[in-house]
């Protein structure tokens, strides 16, 4: 089919201002990121102004990277690939574009309110009940016009891409629902109807399905699209896809209470989630297998493919931490790592591995496809690949070291039998770790700048060319 | 088998009808929420007071917040304890200390007795926390003075060299208004707070006036020091 009825066929447009949406928040929201790392390895950055001190820049840096990155990811990615599957347009335009400013406009209310201290206080979960509201209302309109898309699509199937899209929507909208009740009292104030061990469990419920369905299943229906596409040949085995599919969707759910081993939550709830935590293991596994074996006899293409080494090695780091997650969530490992920096190390491999290196994949691929050209350098994209890499390896490291050493610290005992480090020494031990991990954190970030700057020249570039391809596109 | 395209007839199904689909994501995804969650509720064994009752303050008729002595079991937060809370949740302090000690020997020396679920049963939200940049502040109630937490909120690094903390000045120039404070405490009624009217209008109207720094000082000092906890009962298995 000619680009040109592509283009009339299918709402391209509000896929466009998505990824290039999501392109900005990743600069913003991991520059934030390395901010805060900063102001942990040198706490005069606080500037003793509340609007920069780490405890509110914190909360803004994960909900900039999560939803306002990651969201817009999720939007581009999912109504990009629900009409391509589907073989039709998106079901209402009008609420496409309602679900993009709406969700912009949220995104700018957690900007101004999250350094303003107004916060839930729950982790992930900060904003405050207006803006969850709106939260649900557009989560509910870009769900709905999923679906009846998928509803009204050609194909007899439904593609397995958006299997996991849905899943992740719906779960999304259980879990923001539930763990965000609450009696208001002021306009950005309220009071959370759950308190002690119940809310813990709700909140990890919900913390843990943060990542489990908004940063994994979501961006395995990016993957479970993109890799195939970009590989040109189809997934390697649709019933590892099946499998893969409702094992996650029905074990994830249960992980959250890994997350609170050893504290006033009974323990047959916590043995239960690291039970199914060790369980996920096959599936995740299975999964990743499952999207590195689509390029089995097309290896080659990894030298010349700048979008598949993005989502391959995605699917490396995806793979990599689907196995420390578990192996943090058994009880002798959870009480060394619990507390410690190993967890942000850990959700870091998995959020700066798997779900930003799959993201830049898809947003290349979706920016050449959009915009019906080449990307304005390749040698940019390479770059922003390794400082990526090398940016991940250097945090990762950074806080398993530290990390590991906390908790021996703080657990250690001299001769006599008496604890031999005061916690202040532990965090003096910390330094030159915190140093490590903003050295990291930023040279990551440096590479989204640069990913930024090459979309900006592409699309400028191909402004100025005639709209039609050199190369035909693929449907 | 391998001509087969589908895995089972139902898989197919549900491939073909996405109200289906919806439907049984609908299904699966509730179930390990339901499992984990609801049977907090009515296990008697979550919440130690159940077996415990001395844990928990029992307030009789005509008493007040006031007659409450430190070692009388968990109550409900003062108004300025209250308020001392929301500016620790304002300022974050949940992303760097917990208030949680998990029943380790190291946790024992440095932080005290385990933390208990019914501890925290008055906390909206919990503030358990998942980091320990700090140290754990379930129990840090009694150990410094107050002069020592104002010096260390206003230039913690005056007090502790090590320290990463950052600066919170602020906190002495914030004024507290008690009809704020008593929405508040109102507000924490309507989620299950046990406040009689009384305790809401005399504990409100104590709070006006004080400063957020007062506030912060009256939360950090109670946190821990309601209950006495004895090691030789086990109130956790």
């Amino acid at each position: 089919m000619a680009s040109t009825d592509l283009e009339q066929k299918y709402n391209f447009e509000i896929v466009r201002w998505f990824s290039v949406a999501s392109v900005i928040y990743l600069v913003v929201g991991t520059f934030v990121g390395a901010y805060a790392a900063a102001e942990l390895a040198w706490p005069a950055l606080n500037f003793d102004s509340p609007y920069l001190s780490f405890g509110r820049i914190r909360p803004l840096h994960t909900n900039a990277v999560i939803f306002a990155f990651g969201g817009c990811v999720l939007m581009a990615t999912a109504f990009y690939s629900v009409q391509r599957t589907c073989g039709v347009r998106l079901w209402s335009d009008k609420m496409a574009w309602f679900t993009f400013w709406g969700w912009n406009l949220i995104i700018v209310l957690a900007v101004i309110t999250l350094p303003l201290g107004f916060t839930q206080g729950k982790e992930y979960a900060e904003l405050e009940w207006p803006i969850d509201i709106l939260i649900a209302i557009v989560w509910i309109s870009y769900t709905f016009n999923f679906i009846m898309t998928i509803a009204t699509r050609k194909s007899s199937h439904i593609y397995v891409s958006n299997w996991f899209f849905l899943g992740m929507m719906v779960m999304i909208t259980y879990l923001h629902v539930v763990n965000s009740l609450a009696i208001p009292v002021e306009l950005f104030k309220s009071y959370s109807i759950f308190s002690s061990v119940q809310d813990a469990m709700i909140q990890w419920w919900w913390g843990h399905n943060a990542v489990g369905f908004y940063l994994t299943a979501g961006f395995l229906g990016i993957m479970y699209y993109f890799v195939p596409k970009q590989a040109d040949r189809p997934i390697f085995s649709y019933r590892l896809s099946v499998l893969h599919f409702w094992s996650l969707m029905f074990g994830y759910v249960w992980l959250g209470s890994h997350h609170l081993h050893y504290t006033a939550l009974p323990d047959w709830a916590g043995s239960l989630g690291a039970a199914i935590s060790i369980a996920m293991i096959v599936p995740s596994w299975g999964g990743a297998v499952n999207g590195m074996l689509t390029l089995s006899g097309a290896w080659d293409k990894l030298r010349t493919d700048y979008v598949l080494r993005f989502l391959i090695i995605s699917l490396a780091f995806y793979a990599m931490s689907t196995f420390e997650g578990p192996i943090m969530s058994i009880r002798v490992v959870n009480a060394l790592s619990h507390y410690t920096d190993w967890t942000i190390g850990h959700v870091h491999s998995g959020a700066l591995g798997w779900v930003g290196m799959v993201a830049a994949g898809a947003l290349y691929h979706l920016v050449t496809r959009l915009w019906k050209t080449e990307m304005y350098s390749v040698k940019l994209v390479n770059m922003h690949f390794w400082m990526a890499t090398i940016g991940i390896v250097i945090y990762i490291v950074a806080m398993w070291i530290s990390g590991i050493m906390q908790a021996l610290m703080w657990r250690d005992y001299d001769e006599f039998g008496a604890l031999t480090y005061t916690f202040a020494e532990s965090v003096a031990a910390m330094h030159p770790y915190y140093v490590m991990r903003f050295v990291g954190g930023f040279i990551y970030s440096l590479g989204g700048l640069v990913m930024l700057y090459n979309v900006i020249m592409t699309i400028r570039q191909a402004g100025t060319e005639p709209r039609i391809s050199a190369e035909p596109v693929k449907a | 088998m391998a001509d087969k395209i589908y895995s089972t007839k139902f898989q197919d199904k549900l491939e073909r009808n996405v109200w289906a689909l919806l439907l049984m994501l609908l299904l699966i995804l509730s179930v390990g929420g339901i499992v984990e969650i609801v049977p907090l509720y009515y296990l008697d064994d979550t919440m130690e007071h159940n077996a415990r009752p001395e844990i928990l303050w029992q307030q009789k008729e005509g008493q007040t917040l006031a007659n409450w002595k430190p070692g009388d079991g968990i109550r409900p937060y003062t108004g300025l304890e209250l308020m001392g809370r929301n500016v620790y949740i304002r300022e974050g302090c949940y992303l760097c200390h917990s208030q949680m000690i998990r029943p380790f020997r190291d946790e024992k020396e440095r932080y005290g007795h385990y933390s208990l679920a019914t501890e925290s049963i008055y906390d909206h939200p919990f503030q358990w926390g998942s980091k320990r940049t700090g140290p754990d502040l379930a129990r840090v109630g009694g150990k410094y003075s107050d002069e020592w937490h104002i010096k260390h909120m206003i230039a913690p690094r005056s007090v502790v060299p090590e320290s990463v903390m950052p600066n919170y000045p602020w906190l002495l120039e914030n004024v507290l208004d008690g009809a704020m404070v008593k929405r508040h405490m109102k507000a924490m009624k309507t989620v299950g707070v046990p406040y009689t009217d009384a305790d809401i209008d005399a504990s409100s109207a104590a709070a006006d006036g004080k400063t957020e720094m007062d506030a912060m000082v009256a939360y950090l000092q109670i946190l821990g020091t309601m209950a006495k906890l004895d090691y030789g009962i086990v109130y956790r298995e």
